[in-house]
């Protein structure tokens, strides 16, 4: 780890003013920028500790929605009385993730913003184009199980690890920031992250020094909800495929659809194709198969995650099958 | 202390009377807790990196970036300019490339200019902070010069080279296999794969070195030897053997990556001497996994011959694994080939194929853990293949002496563990494989044998009793979390009639009596033995001072009664008492054929839709000698049945081919089991004794559990699904072509 200065924040606004310049890292649980400065895969100069700010709280909204405080911790979040009863996919999807403990100490803000764990980004002896742009990338041909195999690019196969926001993606979440500059900013959770192109470096559409403060849900979404995680051990472990589903179905047609999917991408997926291919369909096997097909149309696998691709389709025709069994 | 005496037995001939049996202290084989339990979960136990000296320095160890080559040159300039920095130390003679394997006297392969693989020790920088010292390790300039390395198994498998034979043959053959083979009516011919794993000890290496004002040095470490360790450590910097000292306290797991010293060790010996100051050297988990020690690889070519009743005429077990070019160590896969089942015509054989990856070493019980996943999933299919049932097969051949060295077995209950296993475990309701279905998950039960060959290490302790009545046990017998503290102070109790609680337990140290230590699941029987032979001269040394025959003696909760008197035992000790007790293997080793048995059964369910793996349940029926401790015992059943099933499904260290990069080299992407993948495990001993193995009647159990554990969930996989997975672990992507249609 290399020295850094420390600075305890008050507020949001004293937080962002305190944070210009890239080399200055917001910390609040530290569940994995701790792991990343230890090996130096993040070297910030500047920690500024967000910990302590006033943004804990989930509140109910005019709306029927939801706002969440960034720092809520993501066992509070999952045990929610109003999530568990409303938000379902969302609470299934944070138990799903990580350990009990890291749970504790994992934040909603921190959450959307976990790195890849792309072997070789965690070794800086690697070639890493996420890392260090410009290296290459040693994944492309080298071991690559948990990688991606939707929207990648040349220079990138990494995926997202978090759970968390592919739900968020299914519910069409709104995260709300504050900028250096003390503008409020609201992104739709469509609009936040990035594909890797010639940029795997850029992540997301955050600007520097710019905080999360909340993320918004709508009102509950109509139908039944689940999360279904994919994973190489049963607890503790990132997804190899994960899909968050919300379905409705009257009278034997899928009325709505909203499907996320986790390990697949650089960022949470959702692809309209899929919803498409399900909307005033009947419920059958036929339609979630076209759904599936839909799915990993443009899917490329790169040897030793070439499995996704099976695995997606079937993980997909399964909870489709769940979420409208009678 | 006054009355020192030495009592020595070599097991040239069985011992069939043991006072463990005729004593009257009733605490041999209860399950009591952990002597060091209470010391151990508030903190009070001191492992290797948590001793403190006022001027110690804080040393990081830097690691090769390439495969193969040689350090050209080390630009130390920015890094010495760092704020806290000590020094940067290497020594490019004296270092050590790789640790020592377990047991050998000399040091392991020095000199690290040479780069034999990724990770590679090749300098220490030391400072004021752990922090500090990993950050400038980190920003360390080394110039290499690389050349070609063999990171590929595949692609090397035609360089491989019979390596020299070690207590395990390399190539072993009886009659002729290919005969054989090509006249059984029923014939298995298959290869199985298991990739390298690393032991994943919770405690990461770790040494802390001392250097006295007489030029002998201290060495605080986290090893399962010290004895053989500090002749190692000895050698390696050139010193006599009395100038080291190893204190090895308390061992946060070891499972056969401590055997040996690792490269921290002389590391820090270095860098402490140069300094003139204490230097604690703690290894990232990333060096753990990278520069310690791996099981390694495995390719298990599998021939089973056989009647048409099930009656095996050939075995044949012939393994390829992996080593670095020049080691001589082999992974002995087929080490419980050689007597767990009959048959005439026999090949085990063992090629290593030279690569630039972290040596290939011990982990927990080499050989069986995997060598039996092979033979056990090929008498699966030699079962299914027969339409026989799998128990009533081994059965059939479970022979009446050692198969090869036609020696008697010293025990062995193979048998009976199968009929007890399959009595429990409701064996009866197994069902066609792939037919029993709950919802989304295939329900299917598998069943493996288990043995593990027992050994007897020359090992000594010594036992004093105080005029207060207390006594001391000391020992350089190391506890690596198995209850080595526990039972042998209930050995001690149980022979001199001195309750658990005052007997004073001193393991680990180097200046006491020396000691086999911990590995090889020899640690209980040997070190066992050592404690028992010092009570039985401090018994016979009580009888005599109460003036009765040792026979008319009887000793409990602190008395000496005989001769219709009662003399508290303080009493008799005059100043103290004291003995040394020592063991030696000896000619029973030739004429029996010694190792423990059991039987493994797994129920498992496999999603039909993603191929997920969840073991249901497991029941292991063990018959290991004399079970010194109900709890401690079983513990390390449960641990060695827990790896079985990482074994099964999820471990593997995957090296990049073309770097020979280890990519997962943390405990987020080396999958060990969590709680979660541990359902009930269930765990029986069968009354058992072994009168040959040693005078406390014991045998191993450490590794036990884990020998067979493996293929049990894997024919439990087979079962549930009717797919075969011979490629280890049992991953769901490899069972995903072969489940039903959506």
């Amino acid at each position: 780890m290399k020295t850094f200065a420390y600075a305890k924040a008050d507020t949001p606004e004293t937080a962002v003013r305190d944070s210009a310049g890239t080399a200055t890292r917001f910390i609040a649980g530290g569940t994995n920028l701790l792991d990343l400065m230890k090996l130096q895969v993040e070297t910030p100069d500047r920690l500024v500790d967000i910990s302590r700010l006033d943004l804990a709280n989930i509140e109910e909204r005019d709306d029927g929605g939801l706002t969440i405080g960034a720092l809520v911790p993501n066992s509070d979040l999952a045990a929610d009385p109003r999530v568990i009863a409303k938000y379902e996919v969302l609470s299934r999807a944070l138990l799903a993730g990580a350990s009990g403990q890291l749970r504790n100490k994992a934040t909603t803000g921190g959450n959307l913003l976990q790195r890849t764990r792309c072997y070789y980004f965690y070794d800086t002896a690697a070639r890493c184009n996420k890392r260090e742009p410009g290296s290459g990338c040693d994944a492309i041909g080298g071991f690559n199980r948990i990688l991606a195999v939707l929207g990648t690019s040349d220079q990138c196969i990494a995926t997202h690890p978090s759970d968390m926001a592919v739900a968020m993606r299914a519910l069409d979440a709104t995260i709300v920031t504050l900028r250096p500059d003390g503008d409020r900013r609201r992104i739709s959770i469509h609009d936040f992250y990035r594909l890797p192109g010639d940029t795997p470096q850029i992540e997301n559409v955050l600007e520097p020094g710019e905080l999360i403060t909340h993320v918004d849900l709508p009102a509950p979404p109509v139908g039944r909800q689940t999360y279904r995680k994919v994973r190489d051990r049963a607890s503790y472990a990132f997804a190899l495929v994960s899909v968050a589903g919300v379905v409705s179905v009257e009278d034997g047609r899928i009325s709505a659809a909203s499907l996320a999917f986790g390990g697949l991408a650089h960022l949470p997926w959702r692809d309209d194709a899929v919803e498409a291919a399900l909307i005033g369909q009947p419920a059958t096997m036929a339609t979630f198969e076209a759904a599936a097909d839909a799915l990993v149309a443009d899917a490329k696998g790169f040897g030793s995650n070439d499995f996704k691709i099976p695995l997606a389709r079937r993980t997909l025709i399964a909870t489709l099958r769940e979420l409208t069994e009678a | 202390m006054p009355n020192g005496d030495t009592n020595s037995l070599t097991m040239d001939a069985p011992r069939p009377d043991s006072l463990l049996d005729s004593g009257v202290q009733g605490v041999i084989s209860r399950p009591i807790d952990r002597v060091d339990g209470p010391k151990k979960v508030s903190g009070a136990a001191t492992y290797a990196a948590e001793y403190y000296f006022d001027d110690l320095a804080y040393g990081f160890l830097v690691g090769a970036t390439i495969g193969a080559g040689k350090v050209v040159s080390i630009d130390d300039a920015a890094v010495r300019a760092m704020s806290g920095v000590i020094d940067v130390v290497t020594d490019f003679d004296t270092f050590i490339r790789v640790p020592a394997q377990g047991g050998e006297t000399e040091a392991p392969t020095q000199g690290v200019k040479e780069i034999a693989f990724v990770g590679q020790i090749v300098a220490i920088v030391l400072a004021d902070s752990y922090e500090v010292a990993r950050d400038a390790a980190m920003q360390l300039q080394v110039e290499y010069e690389r050349s070609d390395g063999a990171f590929d198994f595949d692609k090397n498998r035609d360089e491989a080279v019979e390596p020299p034979s070690d207590a395990t043959e390399a190539h072993s053959t009886q009659g002729d296999i290919d005969a054989a083979m090509a006249e059984a009516t029923v014939t298995i011919d298959v290869t199985y794969s298991t990739p390298s794993q690393n032991s994943a000890a919770m405690e990461p290496h770790a040494s802390t070195a001392v250097w006295e004002e007489d030029g002998s040095l201290t060495l605080y470490g986290a090893y399962q030897m010290p004895t053989s360790d500090a002749q190692q450590l000895a050698d390696a910097l050139g010193l006599d053997e009395d100038k080291v000292r190893i204190v090895a306290r308390y061992i946060g797991g070891g499972f056969g990556s401590k055997l040996g010293i690792a490269p921290e060790s002389v590391a820090a010996a270095v860098a402490a001497r140069k300094l003139g100051r204490p230097v604690k050297a703690v290894m990232a988990r990333q060096q753990v996994f990278e520069a310690t020690v791996r099981r390694s690889n495995t390719e298990q070519h599998m021939r089973l011959a056989a009647t048409r009743d099930g009656k095996l005429s050939a075995i044949g077990h012939d393994n390829l694994c992996s080593n670095q070019p020049g080691e001589d160590y082999f992974e002995p896969v087929g080490i419980g080939t050689h007597m767990l089942y009959g048959a005439e015509n026999r090949s085990i054989t063992h090629d290593n194929v030279p690569l630039n990856l972290v040596l290939s070493g011990s982990m927990r019980a080499p050989g069986e853990a995997v060598g039996m996943i092979g033979l056990e999933c090929a008498m699966d299919e030699l079962a299914e293949a027969l339409q026989m049932d799998p128990i009533a097969l081994r059965k059939i051949n479970d022979p009446a002496q050692d198969p090869e060295k036609e020696i008697p077995f010293s025990s062995r209950k193979l048998s009976q563990c199968l009929d007890e296993g399959a009595k429990r475990f409701g064996w009866d309701r197994r069902q066609k494989a792939g037919s029993r279905r709950e919802g989304e998950w295939l329900v299917g039960i598998g069943m493996a044998s288990a043995i593990r060959g027992n050994m007897l290490m020359e090992s000594s302790a010594k036992v004093e009793i105080h005029p207060d009545g207390t006594a001391t046990v000391s020992s350089a017998m190391t506890d690596i979390g198995t209850g080595s503290y526990t039972i042998l102070a209930q050995i001690a109790s149980e022979v001199l009639g001195i309750p658990v609680d005052r007997i004073t337990m001193a393991l680990g140290d180097t200046k006491d009596p020396p000691a086999a230590g911990s590995g090889g699941s020899w640690g209980a029987a040997s070190s066992g033995s050592a404690v028992y032979l010092a009570c039985e001269t401090l018994r016979g040394k009580l009888a005599a001072a109460l003036g009765v025959e040792a026979d008319g003696l009887t000793l409990k909760d602190g008395t000496a009664i005989g001769d219709n008197r009662s003399v508290p035992i303080g009493d008799l000790v005059g100043e103290g008492l004291e003995a040394v007790g020592q063991i030696k293997p000896g000619e029973q080793e030739e004429s029996t054929s010694q190792a423990s048995y059991g039987a493994h059964f797994a129920e498992v369910a496999v999603n039909a839709v993603t191929g997920e793996v969840r073991v249901r349940w497991m029941l292991g029926v063990f018959a290991a000698g004399r079970i010194l401790n109900a709890k401690t015992a079983r513990s390390q059943c449960l641990g060695g049945m827990t790896f079985g099933i990482g074994a099964a499904l999820t471990e593997e260290l995957i090296h990049d081919r073309r770097t020979g990069k280890l990519v997962n080299r943390d405990l987020a992407e080396y999958h060990v089991p969590v709680n979660a993948d541990v359902p009930q495990l269930d765990v029986h001993f069968l009354e058992e004794r072994d009168v040959h193995a040693n005078p406390i009647h014991a045998k191993g159990i450490g590794e036990l559990g884990i020998s067979g554990a493996a293929p049990a969930v894997a024919n439990a996989i087979y079962n549930a699904c009717g797919v075969r997975v011979r490629e280890f672990p049992i991953t769901l992507d490899k069972l995903l072509g072969g489940l039903p249609p959506m």
